[in-house]
């Protein structure tokens, strides 16, 4: 591996300048699907988004075209690790349990976005709701539950 | 039930015509295409790698994977040479893949009726039987017009297919 500089401090890092992008520059998937991290203000905070831009790589239909439903499902879990990363205080990469994704409509080759939200933070797991949106983020293309075990 | 033969050559086409897309990102392959049943291979890669400290290939990979074979399983059950759109997917995830080994998965289509499409699949290495994921997904048909219209515009494609 290329990437063997300590994880721990990478997320450490990431956290305490909030850049989201450290991360994903430290892991080859996220890199592989091309998405960047972002703050954004929304009300009194500012918002963690995820941005996958349409990039040829991720595409499954070239007819449509359209994203595949595998490199969507992919960024919104890997969207939810990086969640789980900038906002809890843990120094390992969380382990995925399981992940549920709605398709709710088509993906097209456009920018994607994805929000996170800890539905319910214990000791040991974490619940994380997925939303991942296009042009409008009313009218979502899917949603996504995942569990992980963090230690 | 789907011509399996042309179902074949149409699997082939939608993993090779585009260079560069997702499954040559990931070099699915599949190996093995029955009515109702799929086999598929993701081999092990540097870039699909989820924690750069173990090498372990992210879950998100293995997402990719099961949709595409129980898709696959799901079209096998059909008449008409149509893609299925995944309505949704569950993945549990057993274990960590072992690094630097392939993963291999199988998907099946266990109910057909005339709107949706039941699948499961599981991903796993060495043995099927202590597998690395569980996944259920449910694909929806489209409608018989669409469905018969995108028969016809994908058998040409077929013809130059080995």
């Amino acid at each position: 591996m290329t990437n063997m500089i300590g994880i721990a401090e990478i997320i450490q890092q990431a956290r305490s300048s909030s850049s989201p992008n450290l991360i994903i520059d430290a892991v080859p998937y996220a890199r592989l699907l091309g998405m960047r991290g972002l703050y954004e203000p929304n009300g009194d905070v500012d918002e963690l988004i995820l941005h996958l831009p349409p990039n040829k790589s991720n595409v499954g239909n070239p007819t449509l075209p359209a994203l595949h439903g595998g490199a969507i499902g992919g960024f919104m879990e890997m969207a939810a690790t990086i969640h789980v990363l900038m906002s809890m205080d843990i120094a390992k990469v969380p382990r995925v349990v399981d992940f549920s994704i709605d398709y709710v409509r088509a993906g097209r080759f456009e920018d994607t976005w994805g929000s996170c939200s800890l539905v319910r933070q214990g000791k040991k797991l974490v619940n994380v709701a997925i939303q991942t949106w296009q042009k409008d983020r009313n009218a979502p293309i899917a949603t996504a539950r995942a569990h992980f075990l963090i230690d | 039930m789907a011509d399996i033969e042309k179902l074949r050559k149409l699997c082939k086409l939608m993993v090779s015509a585009n260079p560069g897309d997702h499954f040559h990102a990931l070099d699915m392959r599949f190996t093995r295409l029955e009515e109702g049943k799929v086999l598929a291979e993701l081999p092990y890669s540097e870039s699909i790698v989820g924690n750069p400290e173990t090498g372990v290939i992210h879950g998100g990979a293995l997402t990719a994977l099961l949709d595409t074979c129980s898709g696959f399983a799901a079209m096998s059950t059909l008449d008409d040479l149509a893609i299925c759109p995944t309505m949704d997917l569950r993945v549990d995830y057993m274990r960590a893949a072992e690094p630097h080994k392939p993963v291999f998965a199988s998907a099946e289509a266990y109910r057909v009726t005339r709107q949706v499409v039941f699948c499961r699949g599981v991903a796993y290495q060495d043995d099927i039987n202590n597998p690395v994921a569980h996944c259920v997904a449910n694909f929806i048909r489209l409608d018989p017009e669409v469905s018969a219209k995108m028969t016809q515009m994908i058998e040409p494609f077929l013809a130059d297919i080995e």
